[in-house]
């Protein structure tokens, strides 16, 4: 299985648990807002630390309570692809894209996705905006160098929090294909959070429903 | 009328000490200041409300108690200036260095607002972006949380360069007024004015002081506009 993931936490109110597995290609977690998919990535990202369970992503453990196993964020193999790009202002596209690549260790390299920067950039057609500021990308245009930087850090896997939720129709079609065409392509295991059913339905290989969070 | 605003060499003495005293207090202060603003934007922990208070004490305490604090600590038989003098050479009684200390003291809570200010507004997300590409906690302080509250810090640095330069109560409480030593613009202006026919001297002084405190404060306000473009970057 690419993903087992076990893990609960306790978070506000509530407790966010879930208990999955999903295969190759897609997997869609589905669930409605505040249903804490955001934290389920997070947690599988290294960013927020489970109270207790297993995260294992193609036969790797990167997160084990009780053995006591927790792996830093950077060595986790994570190309993390946010509902907001959450690009670095500070550097300009070229730089974003290459900030993942740069830091990339030879083992990444072995066991990740090792792709050159031409390469992503013809992938995903953004030869024109490498000179260009964070801020006067149109939303669309960020998301794509979004997926790029991921895709550059050399990734085991990707993990993808609704990278549609902040565009408008026609350029939630654009970026729909183009994740179609990183799974078909690249082959890279992939967690999906949505509330849309259609996208999910369209991109998932397998879905997972998330359960409304126990208010305890 | 010339003549007039001619500084004379004591003048150029006292600017030069007032610019001496507050450059190493600024930088001395800084890594402080910074690393002070760090905890404070970004953990939590017990005693926090604490340290906030005590960072700012300073700056609401009448300077004549900061200094005669500095005293019971620094001075020749306080323990720290013991500890100073015996460790690392340094007496701060009677001297340019306590001069400095107690411009640092006054200046560093301006320079903590300030930086926080800055530190706050750095999106820690961006920092978590740059955790999942490989960086490590440092690099990514370096590379994402640094760069972007860099104006912020520069501008707070500034912020408290000004003060340092108007520094006048602690100091003179700590160190006294000592010519070539301790008697920076401020405290030399003091004097003068306790000199029958001092007027003059009074006068430069007080142009100069009003010249170098406003240069730094434009200084200031350009950089944090620079840090705040669309966040409302002011530090006063």
């Amino acid at each position: 299985m690419s993903f087992e993931i076990s893990v609960s936490r306790r978070l506000g109110q509530g407790v966010i648990a879930l208990d999955m597995a999903g295969g190759d290609g897609i997997t869609a977690l589905f669930g409605p807002s505040g249903a804490g998919k955001t934290s389920i990535l997070n947690m599988v990202a290294g960013l927020l630390r489970p109270d207790r369970g297993r995260v294992a992503v193609a036969g790797r453990t990167l997160f084990d309570g009780d053995a006591g196993i927790d792996l830093a964020p950077e060595r986790r193999g994570a190309g993390y692809v946010f509902q907001d790009g959450r690009l670095f202002p500070h550097r300009r596209v070229r730089a974003n894209l290459l900030y993942g690549a740069r830091l990339a260790t030879p083992e990444a390299r072995a066991t990740g996705l090792d792709i050159a920067l031409d390469e992503v950039v013809a992938f995903l057609g953004i030869g024109h905006l490498l000179d260009r500021w964070p801020r006067t990308l149109s939303g669309g245009e960020a998301q794509r160098v979004a997926i790029g930087r991921a895709l550059l850090a050399c990734p085991r896997f990707l993990l993808m929090d609704e990278p549609l939720a902040s565009l408008d129709a026609a350029r939630r079609d654009d970026i729909m294909a183009v994740i179609e065409r990183v799974r078909d392509e690249f082959g890279l295991p992939t967690l999906y959070v949505s509330h849309d059913r259609a996208e999910v339905e369209r991109l998932a290989t397998r879905i997972v429903a998330m359960p409304q969070r126990d208010t305890a | 009328m010339s003549s007039f605003l001619a500084l004379t060499p004591d003048d150029w003495e006292i600017i030069r000490l007032s610019l001496k005293v507050s450059l190493v207090a600024v930088a001395l202060t800084m890594p402080i200041a910074f690393g002070l603003a760090w905890v404070l934007a970004r953990l939590r922990f017990p005693g926090k409300l604490l340290l906030d208070g005590l960072v700012h004490l300073p700056l609401v305490v009448p300077p004549v108690v900061t200094g005669w604090l500095l005293l019971l600590a620094f001075g020749a038989n306080g323990p720290a200036g013991r500890w100073f003098a015996d460790w690392l050479g340094i007496e701060f009684m009677f001297r340019w260095t306590g001069a400095a200390l107690a411009a640092a003291v006054m200046a560093l809570p301006l320079m903590v607002r300030a930086m926080r200010l800055s530190i706050e507004a750095v999106d820690p997300r961006l920092e978590g972006a740059a955790r999942t590409l490989g960086a490590t906690r440092w690099r990514s302080f370096l590379t994402i949380t640094l760069p972007l509250s860099l104006p912020g810090v520069l501008a707070g640095a500034v912020l408290g360069f000004a003060r340092s330069i108007g520094e006048f109560g602690a100091t003179i409480t700590f160190v006294s007024n000592i010519p070539g030593e301790t008697r920076t613009l401020p405290i030399a202006i003091y004097s003068a004015l306790q000199v029958p026919g001092g007027e003059e001297a009074v006068t430069r002084l007080a142009i100069i002081s009003v010249l170098l405190s406003l240069g730094a404060l434009i200084a200031s306000e350009a950089l944090s506009r620079r840090a705040g473009a669309g966040r409302g970057g002011h530090v006063l």
